[in-house]
């Protein structure tokens, strides 16, 4: 298959806007940015102002989506907790992209046993099931946001690693790398000028698919008490906290799991809808 | 073929037995003292000492390592340090219960995925595939343990038609037991029919285009015929790739849902040994779930390659 | 809000009841389903600390010579009575006549002699051996006579024998007594469904319950499902008290708050630096503010107590006004202290109490001017940082023992505390038998560490107790961790 059409100078804008899925994507994460920005400068109230007497209250002026359990608002709670997702996504990514990239370009240049060596150990890191791993990662280094953050960033490097490696190794096909080589470039040249820029957009969207399945396993993460601490809000612990709650106050449950729906089906979105645009039989691996 | 079969066992192997090594490492850094646990506050460090001699851990980490590997290729496991019954007895019990449910969560997945998405595949670019497309985004983006909670609220809480929680055991009759494991299956399943819907989509479009079903479609055959004849049959190839991933990854997801019905599983007996310390169960039920999903993997490319015999040299 | 609140109760109440089995209504007089939050590892009560050991063995399966009961008095068990001689060294044990084991062998002074050397022998692991300190000799003078002989006095002996820790077991069975438990006790080990339940039956066709089955529901939420669902008769001590109140309401069920042992405590590192000053450890004592963390973390079960004492014991003092709640006064003792700009640890382990109440406690302390990072860890972690290690500022914890203020007494214990008038006031409790006497030195005693402001005393924890009206016989208080249901019945 080849992956890198050469769409890429063919008024791509113009294809981007006409993708219903990127425009709901973009207007979805603008927003979850947007909430979380705001957040680092202004909130409604403090994260952690306990008010225990005004536990638990419907949506008022003061508190525009009411209170939980300690009395706390919900609002401000919520913004926090877009930013601290956007933090384990870049995070978690960022370590992917970083150590994966690099492993991936290089067994695709050296080829070889560098090759197998990157491919059996991205088998080895594969079969661990990413929620054991970040399991056994937090009760080594104990709970919080930092350990988990690390644990998803591990489980993103062979995702990365396969998909740099396998489209590195397509371009490493054509002609003009080759022909790199034969002029005396050094293969870390070739993999600078050539093979970087191409395989570039296959990572953009994979890199916006794994930042949603990061939120996703953060959540889950910190739903199962491993991830963000308190009193720092997070959507998933704030689903753990609502847990014996819920009877008593159902929004407890049910606005901390929209927040995490909606970001994550924008980022979903938004993939796909970069995808579509940059190639639509780009090949990309979601792993759920 | 032969050659390729014994390379790739081979390779199988090797990924387990560093998978078991890297399993035991990460097992020996755990801070925590078994022994401290069972015995609490008051425990004595003669006593504390005793109970370390008698679960065996006062022995060198290599000749522990090579005992774990040792017993298991011979067949037996270890005795969990805090039930005190052989870890393969306690792994089986749970594996009545998680093999089961995510058993049910496939077959759920599958019968709601396949057709959605030969239906979406058969009207590209209309409402129906739309409405699918927009079913699977949103499936794909809420959190299985959200829509677990969500369904305790709605359906046990409010409607009463399920138990909230628990598992009340196989023989308290097929029925009862069943009707336990219908809320957390559902759970399960959603996010994969949504991932499936999308597969099967892509696939059958992909083979609507190729030769033989256009030869097929001259030839007069009925457009019915068509589709479940042939289009389904090559689009299976990709899907049961992902529905047998799926079902590793099913065995492990199912962790956070075990949690959140109270579910006596694999998920929760892994749980339990990391808070109890119970290394011995640990490492077996770790390396359970890795080779599952190494084994899944090497059927999967194995099928591959007998189809196809181009992929044979690496992918 | 609160229609939907009581139209979801309704709902539950209606709707979950045909998922009971329809046999359980008639078969209910005689079998009773208790809900606990924990799987036992095992079920040998004198080979590890687990509660949930005891909750399901103590007083049904396994009896001591003594015995505990809900109001946390000793009463004769196996041992039907006791002489003490006039120095307090030596204790002889007429034994009760015709006591069979499960396994249909004798009960007689030789296993007493057993079971105490092995609890107490070098190899041993018991999690209380230090209960058999004082012990010297365990001899068995005749078939129905024991006589133990102590190496100095103990006035606690007689409350020692009754803990899970001391039951009597047999030769034949102690190696197995893990997985196939055999005791004296009037219920016997049925069978046991890992992660699931456990079941016992009476060893006597005429008792009033005749099957016992201990499931285990570790989510609060799902016990109260479970209660309303009728799939449980009983919690013994429900685990989330914001779903009391719901249950209080209910016809169907009879709710009682007890009293525990558990003196929970804000404790402090009294050795490391800012700590090791009084006056911080007074301002973290004033900061606190022990009725919004009932509230909040407890939903108002609890006890307020100024000292590391129960309050329901009669040598219990009054030391809440010492530290009132007064943030200005916390802020003012810290400017003396030099310590205006504070930052501490504060490691919580798994409970509701700990992991809620560390909270709100990280918000008080913030009033005062402390900035309090929260680090959750296992109770493997916990005992070896905090309790074995010391390494730690501050940390939630409830001592469950009772009347266990000699703790700070101790040369090491976690909360780095040294004092000789305490080690003078334990060491003169030690040889002091006079019951008013001796109340008056644990007064000195709780006065004491409440002065040095040894630990932040928060509250002592309750005891909530939920089961269907008419079971009648469960204990109200928790003076030791038990589900004791031998004086249960159905009326």
């Amino acid at each position: 298959m080849s992956i890198i059409a050469d769409t890429t100078r063919r008024g791509w804008k113009s294809q981007l806007l006409r993708h219903p899925n990127f425009l709901i994507g973009t207007v979805l994460t603008g927003m979850l940015i947007l909430v979380a920005l705001v957040s680092l400068v202004w909130t409604p109230h403090a994260f952690d102002a306990v008010a225990i007497t005004q536990r638990m209250q419907g949506p008022s002026a003061a508190h525009w989506l009411g209170t939980d359990h300690f009395g706390r608002d919900i609002a401000t709670r919520l913004m926090i907790g877009a930013s601290n997702s956007i933090m384990v996504g870049v995070v978690a990514v960022g370590i992917g992209l970083v150590i994966g990239v690099s492993l991936g370009l290089l067994a695709a240049a050296r080829g070889g046993w560098v090759d197998d060596l990157v491919a059996r150990g991205s088998d080895v890191v594969f079969a661990f099931p990413a929620i054991v791993s970040a399991i056994l990662i937090t009760a080594i280094f104990g709970p919080g946001a930092v350990n988990a953050i690390i644990a998803i960033g591990i489980f993103n490097v062979p995702v990365f690693a396969r998909v740099a490696r396998g489209a590195a190794r397509q371009v490493w096909g054509q002609e003009y790398a080759r022909a790199g080589l034969a002029i005396g470039k050094s293969p870390s040249a070739v993999t600078r000028d050539h093979i970087l820029p191409n395989i570039a957009p296959v990572l953009i969207v994979q890199a916006t698919i794994q930042f949603a399945v990061a939120i996703l396993a953060e959540a889950a993460l910190a739903y199962l008490g491993l991830g963000t601490q308190p009193p720092a809000p997070s959507w998933g612990r704030m689903l753990f906290d609502a847990q014996t709650f819920m009877t008593l106050d159902p929004k407890l449950a049910i606005l901390p799991g929209l927040a995490i729906a909606l970001a994550v089906l924008g980022l979903n979105l938004l993939g796909d809808g970069l995808r579509d645009a940059l190639d639509p039989r780009l090949r990309t691996e979601r792993i759920g | 073929m032969l050659t390729y079969l014994a390379r790739r066992v081979l390779v199988l192997l090797v990924t387990l037995l560093v998978a078991s090594l890297a399993i035991f490492i990460v097992l020996e850094v755990l801070p925590g003292d078994a022994a401290l646990l069972i015995l609490g506050i008051e425990a004595q460090d003669d006593t504390l000492a005793a109970l370390r001699t008698q679960m065996g851990l006062d022995r060198p980490a290599a000749l522990r390592y090579l005992a774990w590997i040792g017993g298991l290729a011979s067949g037996t496991t270890g005795i969990s340090h805090t039930y005190d019954v052989p870890v393969s007895q306690l792994i089986g019990e749970r594996l009545t219960l998680t093999v089961p449910l995510a058993l049910i969560a496939l077959l759920v997945s599958t019968l709601i995925a396949i057709p959605l998405g030969m239906f979406a595949a058969t009207r590209r670019g209309r409402p129906g595939d739309y409405g699918v497309m927009g079913f699977s985004q949103i499936g794909m983006a809420i959190p299985n343990f959200w829509f677990a909670i969500l369904s305790i609220l709605i359906f046990a809480v409010a409607l009463g038609w399920f138990p909230a929680s628990g598992f009340p055991g196989w023989d308290a009759g097929l029925g009862t037991a069943l009707w336990a494991l219908v809320l957390p299956a559902l759970s399960l399943a959603l996010p994969e029919a949504a991932i499936l819907a999308r597969v099967t989509r892509t696939s059958v479009l992909d083979t609507l285009g190729a030769d033989y079903v256009r030869t097929a479609r001259a030839k007069g055959l009925a457009p019915r015929r068509v589709l479940w004849g042939h289009v389904l049959r090559n689009a299976l190839i990709p899907m049961t790739t992902i529905i047998g991933l799926q079902f590793a990854f099913l065995l492990a997801g199912s962790i956070v849902i075990e949690a959140v019905f109270a579910l006596p599983g694999v998920g929760r007996l892994i749980f339990q040994a990391v808070s109890q310390r119970d290394l011995v169960v640990l490492r077996d039920v770790i390396l359970l779930l890795v080779t599952l999903v190494v084994v899944v993997n090497f059927l999967v490319d194995v099928a591959y390659t007998a189809i196809d015999p181009r992929t044979r040299r690496g992918s | 809000m609160k229609t939907m609140r009581i139209a979801a109760a309704i709902a539950v109440a209606s709707g979950l009841a045909f998922l009971a089995t329809p046999g359980a209504q008639a078969q209910q007089k005689d079998s009773l389903t208790i809900g606990l939050t924990l799987e036992p590892p095992h079920l040998d009560p004198t080979a590890g600390a687990a509660a949930a050991i005891d909750e399901i063995v103590y007083a049904n399966l396994f009896e001591g010579l003594t015995r505990i009961d809900d109001n946390g008095a000793v009463q004769p068990q196996l041992a039907e009575s006791w002489d003490v001689s006039g120095d307090g060294l030596v204790y002889t044990f007429t034994l009760q006549d015709g006591v069979k084991f499960h396994d249909g062998t004798n009960f007689d002074a030789d296993d007493v002699v057993f079971s105490l050397d092995r609890a107490r022998a070098d190899g041993s692991v018991n999690a209380q051996k230090q209960l058999f300190a004082a012990i010297d000799t365990v001899e068995a003078v005749d078939a129905r006579t024991a006589r133990i002989t102590l190496s100095r006095p103990e006035g606690a002996l007689l409350f020692n024998l009754g803990w899970g820790d001391a039951v009597m077991v047999a030769r034949e069975s102690a190696a197995t007594n893990k997985v196939a438990p055999i005791g004296t006790g009037p219920f016997k080990f049925d069978r046991w469904v890992r992660g699931s339940q456990i079941r016992l039956v009476a060893t006597d066709d005429t008792r009033a319950i005749r099957k016992v089955t201990f499931r285990f529901v570790p989510d609060p939420s799902a016990q109260i499902a479970a209660l309303k669902a009728g799939d449980i008769d009983a919690v013994s001590n429900l685990q989330a008290p914001e779903a009391v109140i719901a249950l209080q309401a209910d016809p169907n069920f009879e709710v009682a708050i007890g009293s525990t042992e558990g003196e929970t405590i804000l404790a402090m590192n009294n050795s490391r630096a800012p700590l090791n000053d009084i006056r911080v450890r007074q301002a973290i004592a004033h900061a606190i503010d022990r009725q919004a963390i009932i509230d909040g973390a407890m939903f108002g079960f609890g006890t307020p107590i100024g000292t590391h004492f129960a309050p329901h014991h009669p040598a219990y003092v009054d030391l809440i006004a010492t530290y009132p709640h007064d943030p200005a006064r916390a802020r003012a003792l810290l400017a003396d202290a030099g310590q205006s700009d504070l930052k501490l640890t504060l490691k919580l382990p798994p409970p509701t109490y700990a992991r809620r109440g560390g909270e709100i406690v990280a918000a008080q302390l913030k009033e005062a001017g402390i900035t309090v990072e929260i680090i959750p860890v296992e109770w493997a972690q916990w005992l070896e940082q905090v309790f074995r290690g010391t390494d730690y500022d501050l940390t939630i914890v409830s001592h469950t023992e009772p009347v266990d203020i000699g703790i700070y007494a101790r040369d090491t214990y976690y909360f780095n505390y040294d004092s000789p008038s305490l080690k003078a006031l334990m060491a003169r409790l030690n040889n002091t038998s006079d019951q008013a006497a001796r109340n008056r030195i644990l007064g000195q005693a709780q006065r004491t560490i409440t002065s040095d402001s040894v630990s932040a005393y928060m509250f002592q924890l309750a005891k909530l107790g939920v089961w269907r009206k008419g079971l009648k016989g469960m204990w109200r208080n928790a003076p030791v961790q038990a589900t004791d249901v031998t004086g249960v019945r159905w009326e």
